[in-house]
């Protein structure tokens, strides 16, 4: 493979090589933190943060680290990172820290997270490393906002707690989308995005 | 002899990252928690204030918070407690409930809310104003369809009459159960009754919506997809008004009000 530029690294994620599209990692967060705008930014904030640092720290580390004990070295590093962002949210933003719950817990075990760690930083150098998970942190970020903005918008007639779309509940015009409310809602628009990044990119077609 | 150096040099390796990141992770619990304590009991109080319909945005919590006065009593009986005997400031129910010495095993036919055990006193909280109760706040919690809720149910002077209520903590699912936390849900409880005619409590949430009026007066709004959760709801109000809940001491101070104490 050649060396990508910089730039290259950074954007490719968020679209031609996007984890949860292309590669279909970090699904379940993307079902269980989409249900409002709000909940999706903080979470993906906290998920490219942790995935561009702990590329950066297991990258540098990466000549050290023994390869028999390697994914729970990174599995250490990553758990650490997370816990920090945790602490700090509620210390912070405790209502931010309230509403995401578990999952920011379960970023841990995010697929993303420790497939850049091993197929990535464990073979590059710290600043690149740092790039690419960056940019696959705005990829899984993309993809989490695009899948809220629907499912908050249709779901609940609002975009981060406003009301967009009068809902009959609220003596408007707007009957709103039950479905768009549970959780499987988040497949089949997972599901449009991945056929709409397919018809750009028909590279990204299996055979 | 390469893959024992190597053996030795994986173990050091491991050590060495496993201090180095259990000491970030201590520091940052030690270093962060007064913060997150002063956070949780802030938010503590602004459910409180707003279970009783008092919290306004943009307000110190803590001012709004000192005209609101807080009290231990003996869930048995539903008298006072001196805070001589035990500090309200200091008191920890859910700790109570836990330890033996402060709190009993409910059986099957008693536990309605699925606590397991219940303690033997309870904090609530009297908002007055120039002097006269206005309201009265009570914990409840109770299992719902996933996890233990907490909240508040705010009482009117009456002591029948619900003025608000808030759920502020637990694991229901977002977007169904967990819509028990809706402001615009919570509202729809404010003006119902808690006990019916014969005084039993009746407060429960139904399927579809209320009936406007004397009719509804004890049902609250149903929330679609959230049966299993609100079942918990309704049987959690059950309890807490019920014998082994606040009952006595609601009943203790319908007659003479709770201005005198």
């Amino acid at each position: 493979m050649s060396e990508e530029s910089k730039r290259e690294l950074l954007f490719r994620a968020i679209f031609e090589r996007n984890p949860i599209a292309l590669l279909v990692l970090g699904i379940c967060s993307a079902l269980a933190v989409t249900g409002n705008m709000a909940t999706a930014l903080v979470m993906s904030i906290c998920l490219t943060l942790v995935v561009a640092c702990s590329g950066a720290i297991i990258s540098a580390l990466r000549h050290h680290i023994p390869n028999t004990v390697r994914i729970g070295i990174q599995i250490t590093i990553i758990a650490t990172l997370v816990i920090l962002v945790d602490q700090i949210l509620k210390a912070f933003f405790y209502e931010l820290s309230r509403q995401l719950s578990i999952y920011v817990g379960l970023i841990i075990t995010n697929c993303i997270v420790m497939g850049r760690a091993e197929g990535f930083a464990m073979s590059n150098p710290p600043g690149r490393s740092f790039i690419d998970g960056l940019g696959n942190g705005l990829g899984y970020s993309f993809v989490l906002l695009a899948v809220a903005f629907w499912r908050e918008l249709l779901g609940a007639g609002t975009l981060f707690g406003h009301t967009i779309l009068a809902t009959t509940r609220r003596e408007g015009w707007y009957e709103p989308n039950g479905l768009m409310l549970l959780p499987a809602s988040a497949f089949f628009l997972v599901a449009l995005i991945i056929w709409l990044l397919r018809v750009i990119y028909p590279e990204q077609r299996e055979e | 002899m390469a893959d024992r150096e190597n053996s030795f040099r994986s173990f050091y390796t491991v050590l060495l990252l496993a201090l180095v990141c259990s000491a970030l992770v201590s520091g940052a619990a030690v270093g962060l928690r007064e913060r997150q304590e002063a956070n949780q009991r802030i938010d503590q109080q602004k459910n409180i204030l707003r279970a009783a319909g008092i919290y306004r945005v943009g307000v110190d919590v803590e001012q709004l918070f000192a005209g609101v006065e807080a009290r231990v009593i003996r869930l048995r009986d539903g008298s006072f407690v001196s805070p001589d005997k035990i500090d309200p400031g200091q008191f920890d129910q859910l700790r109570a409930a836990l330890k033996p010495q402060t709190s009993r095993e409910l059986s099957r036919q008693e536990d309605l809310a699925g606590l397991g055990r219940l303690e033997e006193y309870a904090l609530i909280y009297l908002v007055r104003e120039n002097g006269r109760l206005q309201k009265v706040v009570l914990p409840i919690r109770g299992r719902g369809a996933w996890s233990t809720m907490h909240g508040y149910v705010a009482l009117a002077a009456d002591l029948n009459t619900v003025a608000g209520a808030t759920f502020y903590r637990h694991g229901e699912t977002p977007g169904l159960g967990g819509e028990i936390e809706n402001p615009g849900w919570l509202a729809a409880w404010r003006g119902k009754q808690v006990y019916d005619r014969r005084n039993q409590p009746a407060l429960r949430v139904i399927k579809g919506d209320a009936p406007e009026g004397d009719e509804g007066r004890h049902q609250i709004d149903g929330i679609s997809g959230a049966t299993m959760t609100l079942k918990g709801v309704s049987n959690l109000l059950e309890f807490w008004f019920g014998e082994h809940g606040f009952k006595p001491f609601l009943e203790r101070y319908r007659e003479g009000g709770l201005d005198d104490e």
